[in-house]
Parts: C-alpha cells; structure tokens; sequence
C-alpha cells in the first residue's frame, strides 16, 4: 500500500523547510453519515518528525484538525539527502511511517 | 531465647512502624513531584486538555498556567472563512526559547485543536489547517521560557465544519 504520508523537506542551507499532507479522515464524531448515525471519532492523535535521530517537531491533534491534514514547520540545520523520518498515530491505534530524503 | 522470641516482634512492628513513616512522606511529596514530571512527560498525548470545553479550561490542562496576551505571538488566519472544513491557520513568534504552540477555537465543541512542541533548534513557526463549527476565536499560545503568551484573531465562518 502506498504511503498515506506525503513529504517535502527542502534545506535552503542553514534551515529545512517541511511540509507535509497526509491521508485521514479525521473524523471528529460530530458529523453523522448519509442515514443519519454519527461518524464516531476517528483522527490522528500524535504526529513525529525525526532527524537524526532526534525529534524535531511533534504534533498533538485533536478531532479540529482538517480532513487529510496539512503540517509545515522548519528547523536549523538538514544535509540534502539526509533522512527524515515520519510518523503517526491515530485514535484506533492504526498507525503509519515513511521516510523522506531532504532535497 | 525467650528474650529474643519477645524482642522479635518489637522489632517488627518498628519495620513497619518506619515503612508506614516512608510511605506517608511519599504521598506528601507526590503533589510536587508530580508538577515537574508532568511538564517532563512532553511525548505523551495530552488527553485532558483535547477533552476540555472552553479554551481557558483546555489552556490551563496543557500547560497548568494561564497565558497573557503578547504582540509577540503573531496569529495569521483569514477574515471570512467560506469553508469551516478547512480553515488554513499560521501562528510565529519573535520570543526566544519557544517550546510549545497551540491553537484553539474557542466555540467548537473541544476548544484545542493542535498542540505542538517546538525542540530547540525548531523555528516556532508552524502552518496548518484547522476544522471550525462556527464564526468565533482563533486562539493562539505560545509557550516560550517557560511562560505562556497568547493572542487571539475573530474568524467568520459561511459554512460550520463541525456539524452534520
């Protein structure tokens, strides 16, 4: 399966920028579906970004944050080529990661 | 032999005379220890806080503290929001020593909608895009050396995002 996790890390030198989107519904429990049930809760709760082995963003979610979230941070230092590794976890346990070579 | 049949339980009791002393001391330090190990403990999600109703109440469970309001904190969200769905929201900072970021609206139905750590060496700048059930206000707190700063921007909204 592809990755649910989309990346693009650019380092201008002396900071990478980061930007990521991401595949989810992001169910806040408040909506209710075609017959009229509501939707339960379904979202990310935690996102990591890691580089070199340390963490240099992490992101707490709450059921707000939009459908398919969008994240962009930016940190001191990055090589090009160098990995940055990112993960989440969602509210039912489920859970992905990717790697993504900083341009 | 008698003597030390008699001196055994004394010294028992004593035991657990002392153990009762240590656990007692145990408990009064717990409210202070605890304080510290909280703020410690950055990694773990922050339950309470996503459960609260009101910002101050969601505020004050994230951090234990109330923020004041600072021109340092710069809030960038739209005026009109025609979608509540997807509501695009950027908050930076010009303090030093940044730690933390959250933003809050304060009328959905849990007022914290994303809360971020900012590890040293991490610009305290961060983009995102944030669900909103009706025209309120966007809160954003910064946590930086220690103490929390805030500022807060209306946004109307056309559509809620919320409800259903």
């Amino acid at each position: 399966m592809a990755s649910t996790i989309r990346v693009r890390a650019i380092s201008s030198g002396e900071t990478t920028e980061v930007q990521a989107l991401i595949q989810h519904p992001m169910d806040s429990g408040y909506v209710k579906d075609a017959k009229g049930d509501l939707i339960p809760p379904h979202f990310i709760q935690q996102l990591t970004f890691e580089y070199d082995g340390k963490n240099v963003f992490l992101a707490d979610w709450g059921p707000a944050v939009s459908k398919d979230p969008y994240v962009k941070f930016s940190f001191k230092g990055g090589k090009k080529g160098d990995d940055l590794k990112i993960s989440w976890v969602d509210n039912k346990g489920a859970s992905d990661t990717t790697t993504a070579k900083i341009q | 032999m008698t003597t030390t049949h008699d001196g055994f339980p004394a010294t028992r009791r004593l035991i657990l005379k002392g153990a009762g002393a240590v656990a007692l001391i145990g408990l009064g330090n717990l409210p202070f220890s605890l304080s510290p190990a909280f703020a410690a403990a950055n990694d773990k999600y922050p339950e309470e806080a996503f459960k609260q109703k009101s910002d101050a109440d969601a505020i004050k469970a994230l951090y234990g503290k109330t923020a004041e309001q600072s021109d340092k904190v710069k809030l960038d969200a739209p005026e009109i929001a025609e979608n509540g769905a997807v509501v695009p929201i950027s908050v930076s900072s010009t303090l030093p020593d940044v730690t933390s970021i959250s933003i809050l609206v304060a009328e959905n139905p849990n007022a914290l909608a994303a809360s971020y750590k900012i590890p040293a060496g991490t610009l305290p700048s961060v983009a995102n895009r944030l669900k909103m059930a009706k025209t309120t206000n966007v809160i954003a707190v910064v946590e930086a050396g220690g103490k929390l700063y805030s500022t807060s921007k209306e946004v109307k909204v056309t559509v809620g995002g919320c409800g259903g």
